[in-house]
């Protein structure tokens, strides 16, 4: 029998194994961090060596270039916010549009949401890099639209299409009972929607909402490749500027992790703590 | 259109109703008249729930006519909202919103949906939570509530937009024994009060107790109906009387 291996004949009476680890206790813990900045205090002092007269140590070449790179790091953190502000509202009311009672808008609502979040990230931003103009006319006047600025539209695009995904589960999750009791009371859809599915989705929402936004800050660096001058970018150019010193490697890019790993980590715990409080609580 | 009290208030003429190829409800037919209690008893899956819940409108129907004081429910333009604001409904899961408190959950439909002021519904909400007993409540999240307590809410937040009938689906079938009665009560005193009430229901001698009429359905049909006394003691139809020896 399959249960054989119970001592019991009712698996049922058994306590289901719970999982109690999110995601995040997978991937992220306060070691990670403490290694990425042990490697880049360690590579940036062991591996220089005494007789390496001719080069500034490796830690001083980090110290001299820090403030530029972390003026790159804030530029990749306005990217992120920015393409999550668009992304949210834009991917909100498209998650409305997916379960709209209009046939029309909400099988567009589905094609739009389904095509950008099974597009590479990547893909998309060379396609808002590539097709948007550098410059609008409108009327007489001219909005420049600098590479940064389109960084941020090609980045929201996958943000929409999963913000659009998450709204749409997160009320497809709702006990249809509340439909009911709403309905059976008198509301309008719309009050519905907004006083009584819509109030009770947030908390379900957070969580993957704040999840996508690790993995869209991380996702900035891309705009390095399409030449935003952001993080990626300054680092490579600083080590160009060191003549390509490979003993620079290390030190540069462990701190580059480093800064991304203080900055997603406490969102990553926060996301664990939530999870936690909204799990039980329907 | 011009309805009278004289009149049947809910009307049920030849219901059919299908879900996809399966016919659950296949011709039904039943009034209720102003400040009668009527129960729907019978075996899972025979259609009570579906009958009343075609009666506001959550479910449509096949064929046939539902008249709720003279307005027909099976009307592609009918007004749901206004059939809704007439016909109160208490389910078996209760339903209520998890976000708001008790009384937050009985004031919201008459301040939105109503629009009335809101100094005078929370004067009635304070009423309804005391008539349903459960003073010193009103601030608890239905979290916080047991499952009793969490159906004399619901009851009191159909109450609150004063239905001319109410709609009890299974309303004790998800409640410990012990909370059962607390919320029979409550619906008790309702009847008393002269509220026209239909019930599903299970609890036999609470059927037996507050009804003026019960109805049995059985595979989408209505097998025998009477007054409490005669069906319980004088069942026909030999499937009632199975079903009676069942759980009698």
């Amino acid at each position: 029998m399959k249960n054989s291996k119970y001592k019991t004949d009712l698996p049922v009476m058994l306590s289901p194994k719970t999982a109690t680890a999110g995601r995040f206790n997978l991937s992220l813990k306060p070691w990670h961090g403490l290694l990425l900045l042990g490697i880049c205090v360690l590579s940036s002092t062991a591996a220089y060596t005494a007789d390496d007269t001719a080069n500034a140590p490796p830690f001083e070449v980090l110290l001299r270039w820090m403030p530029l790179l972390l003026k790159g790091f804030v530029f990749n953190l306005v990217i992120s916010v920015s393409a999550m502000g668009i992304g949210t509202l834009v991917g909100a009311a498209l998650g409305l549009g997916q379960i709209s009672l209009h046939g029309s808008v909400r099988k567009t609502s589905w094609f739009v949401t389904q095509f950008f979040r099974n597009s590479p990230w990547l893909v998309l931003l060379f396609f808002a890099m590539f097709l948007l103009p550098f410059e609008i006319k409108v009327g007489g006047f001219t909005i420049p639209l600098p590479d940064w600025l389109k960084a941020i539209f090609g980045l929201s695009l996958p943000v929409m299409a999963n913000v659009s995904e998450i709204v749409r589960g997160a009320i497809a999750s709702l006990p249809s009972g509340q439909w009911e009791a709403a309905d059976s009371l008198a509301f309008s859809r719309t009050q519905v929607l907004w006083r009584i599915i819509l109030p009770q989705c947030v908390k379900r929402m957070l969580p993957p909402w704040m999840n996508l936004y690790s993995i869209l800050t991380m996702a900035t660096v891309l705009a390095s490749i399409v030449g935003v001058s952001e993080v990626m970018t300054l680092t490579g150019q600083a080590l160009s500027a060191e003549d390509g010193r490979t003993d620079l490697l290390m030190p540069f890019y462990s701190f580059i992790l480093f800064l991304f790993f203080i900055y997603c980590y406490p969102i990553a715990r926060w996301t664990v703590y939530l999870e936690q409080k909204f799990a039980v609580k329907t | 259109m011009a309805w009278s009290e004289d009149q049947p208030m809910v009307s049920i003429k030849n219901l059919h109703k299908s879900f996809g190829a399966l016919e659950v409800i296949k011709g039904v037919s039943l009034d209720v008249m102003k400040g009668e209690v009527i129960c729907i008893i019978g075996p899972s899956g025979s259609g009570k729930s579906t009958i009343i819940r075609c009666v506001n409108a959550l479910n449509d129907m096949q064929k046939g006519s539902i008249l709720v004081e003279g307005q027909e429910v099976n009307d592609p333009d009918l007004n749901k909202l206004e059939l809704r604001k007439k016909v109160g409904m208490v389910f078996q899961q209760y339903n209520l919103f998890p976000h708001k408190t008790a009384l937050e959950n009985i004031m919201m439909a008459p301040l939105l949906v109503l629009k009335q002021d809101k100094a005078e519904v929370e004067e009635l909400a304070r009423q309804l939570v005391k008539k349903v007993r459960l003073e010193g409540k009103e601030n608890n999240y239905p979290g916080e509530l047991s499952g009793g307590q969490q159906q004399r809410v619901a009851i009191a937040r159909s109450l609150a937009m004063t239905p001319d009938v109410m709609l009890f689906d299974e309303v004790t079938a998800a409640l410990d024994p012990e909370t059962v009665n607390e919320v029979l009560v409550t619906i008790k005193e309702l009847a008393e009060d002269g509220m026209t009430c239909i019930l599903v229901t299970h609890e036999m001698g609470f059927a037996r107790e507050v009804a003026d009429h019960i109805y049995f359905t059985d595979k989408g049909v209505i097998v025998e109906h009477g007054r409490p006394a005669t069906f319980f003691d004088d069942a026909k139809d030999p499937r009632t009387k199975e079903f009676l020896s069942q759980i009698l």
